[in-house]
């Protein structure tokens, strides 16, 4: 069941519907009803939490093992819910799948709160690419998205996670994410925000064992009005463990608090965090905080941080080569946000091109 | 040589945060003349040319600058590249997040012409890197005139293109400047000019300039054949072009009163 008016909006965040980009499975929450939960691989579960509930019972066994359900008042919320909707993902053993798996959170209904509860777990030696796209229809200004997702990388898995977030001004947005990643897996999260939003306040914990990396890559473009409060928490739990968080932030008359946390517990644990931000006017604040905490002598941290507006020496020279101001400034924006991601599908890497020429065509120039 | 009037400084004063960094210039070149401004450290050769472009901070607070016989006092720096008015920096600044590729893009330039330049000044891996990101001082230079290659100005300012580069750069350089310049065509159809700001005189072997001058001070102190001041500059320093231009002061104040 979908709404033509609302396909273009799953579009902007890398859902395809068509079926003319492969995906190896794909799931769709309206509001709280699932409307598509299928897979095309026999090692892939892409199921709805309500009937993975039913189906697996061992999945409820699993919830609240990752995120403390007192953690705030959102976590009880979703707690307190009967049989919260969700998406339940599901890679088995050495599974390595080929193709992305999609999922998207659609806000449908005007006025409406979604509250979810989301697993996925990926078996030892498995692989995924998932792309989550979270967005409000067209017609709808108001809501809010409450979501809890528990992430188990297991031994050797690689799961890369990239969610791209279209809301509208007056939405609210509450993940809370727990992550494990046990010995020798790999957990990379690309997380894009480029339009307008009311509120999104996120800062997933990931707990990473001994040999395994996890990666945290934000892009972030808070236009008029919006709210973030975004960062990543990387516990280096086990001996060799890795850790990056990478932010690029646009501010324009809103305010970004961009978090991130590394803490080295174990001998040879490694991170490293950038969090970089451009100012475009008086009126936008971005407040960086880095923080690396070493509770083992044997680990090394590093961060670096460099927030201001566009340095005017930059603008002056390429204006030189002839660019007006406004196009000087906008391809240097266009450039500091267009990080190409690794491993990104070429459909997905578009659709990122495509959100941040719009949102530099409608604000910036 | 063509003849037309392609730049004309009169009584050129710039001031930076108050402080005058140029005194009273006079210019005038015409079309396929090369002027070479030798002088200092801190004499105001940089100030000149950048003035010409219109960078801040330097604001001419007398005088006049026309280019093509139009004065381009007040157009902003965009204008006055888009009319014709190139600028090889001597040191530019590092834009991580702008690459040779996407600055091209943006000015509309043909990829491939891109790409041949690029490869031609053996700078074809850098196009894709953040302009002058961690460039050599060599690359820097190269990166410079190919800029300018790919913008093609009637008018060009080259601000120490040859400063800090070993000598194999310095070949390549020279060759490119020339190119700049028309030197492959018959004199009389040159029809692009320029200053170029130098220490060393390395790059005026080939290139015939029309007239040098030196600067001290933020003032002309003598002019003459480049090659002649460069050959007096190399021998005794600055001090004879010094002693002639207190003669001069000397003979402006008198007229003055």
């Amino acid at each position: 069941m979908t709404f033509s008016k609302d396909k273009l909006d799953l579009s902007r965040v890398g859902y395809d519907e068509s079926g003319e980009t492969p995906r190896s499975a794909s799931f769709l929450l309206e509001d709280d009803t699932a409307s598509v939960a299928a897979s095309k691989e026999r090692d892939l579960v892409m199921d709805s939490m309500r009937r993975a509930r039913v189906g697996h019972p061992w999945v409820k066994d699993l919830e609240w093992s990752l995120v403390d359900p007192d953690t705030d008042e959102f976590t009880r919320l979703v707690a307190g819910h009967d049989d919260p909707a969700g998406n339940f993902i599901h890679v088995l053993e050495r599974a390595k799948i080929r193709f992305p798996a999609q999922s998207c959170f659609l806000l449908k209904a005007d006025r409406n709160e979604q509250v979810l509860h989301n697993i996925i777990v990926l078996e030892p030696g498995s692989e995924l690419h998932l792309i989550t796209g979270c967005t409000a229809a067209s017609y709808n200004n108001a809501g809010r998205h409450i979501a809890v997702t528990e992430i188990f990388v297991r031994k050797g898995a690689t799961l890369t996670y990239t969610m791209v977030h279209d809301w509208a001004p007056e939405v609210e947005v509450r993940p809370r994410t727990g992550i494990i990643v046990e010995e020798g897996g790999t957990y990379l999260s690309n997380y894009i925000a480029l339009t307008r939003v009311k509120h999104i306040d996120t800062n997933p914990l990931v707990v990473v064992e001994a040999g395994g990396t996890a990666r945290f890559n934000s892009i972030l473009y808070a236009k008029e009005g919006s709210f973030f409060d975004v960062g990543g928490r990387i516990r280096l739990l086990g001996e060799g463990a890795r850790g990056e968080i990478i932010s690029r932030v646009v501010a324009a008359k809103s305010t970004v608090i961009s978090r991130g946390l590394i803490e080295g517990g174990n001998a040879d644990t490694k991170g490293h965090m950038e969090c970089n931000g451009i100012m475009l006017d008086d009126q936008a604040v971005i407040h960086a905080i880095p923080e690396l905490k070493a509770i083992y002598p044997d680990t090394e941290l590093s961060h670096e941080a460099a927030v201001g507006k566009i340095a005017g020496e930059q603008l002056n020279y390429l204006m030189a080569r002839g660019l007006t101001e406004e196009m000087a400034r906008s391809l240097i924006i266009r450039g500091f946000l267009n990080v190409k991601i690794e491993g990104l599908p070429v459909s997905l890497q578009k659709v990122i091109d495509t959100m941040i020429e719009q949102a530099m065509t409608k604000d910036v120039v | 040589m063509n003849g037309k009037p392609l730049l004309q400084i009169e009584n050129l004063v710039v001031e930076v945060e108050g402080k005058r960094v140029l005194d009273g210039i006079d210019m005038e070149m015409r079309e396929g003349e090369i002027h070479v401004v030798f002088g200092p450290n801190g004499s105001g050769k940089s100030s000149l040319i950048k003035a010409i472009m219109g960078l801040p901070p330097y604001r001419v607070t007398h005088g006049g600058i026309r280019f093509r016989g139009e004065s381009i006092l007040g157009l902003p720096i965009d204008e006055r590249a888009r009319l014709g008015v190139g600028l090889a920096f001597q040191q530019p600044p590092a834009v991580l997040d702008v690459s040779l590729s996407a600055l091209g893009k943006a000015l509309g330039i043909d990829k491939n012409r891109l790409d041949a330049e690029a490869a031609g000044l053996g700078m074809g891996g850098h196009i894709n890197r953040g302009l002058n990101d961690g460039f050599s001082g060599g690359e820097q230079k190269r990166s410079e005139l190919l800029q300018l290659l790919l913008q093609r100005p009637k008018l060009l300012l080259l601000d120490e293109p040859e400063s800090g580069v070993d000598v194999d750069s310095l070949k390549l350089l020279t060759a490119v400047i020339e190119r700049l310049f028309q030197r492959d065509l018959p004199i009389r159809e040159r029809t692009i000019g320029g200053i170029i700001v130098t220490h060393t005189g390395s790059v005026l072997k080939h290139l015939h300039a029309t007239r040098g001058y030196v600067l001290v001070n933020g003032r002309i102190m003598c002019s003459g054949a480049p090659l002649d001041i460069f050959d007096q500059i190399s021998a005794n320093g600055f001090g004879n072009c010094l002693a002639e231009g207190r003669v001069k002061e000397k003979i402006h104040d008198f007229l003055k009163g």
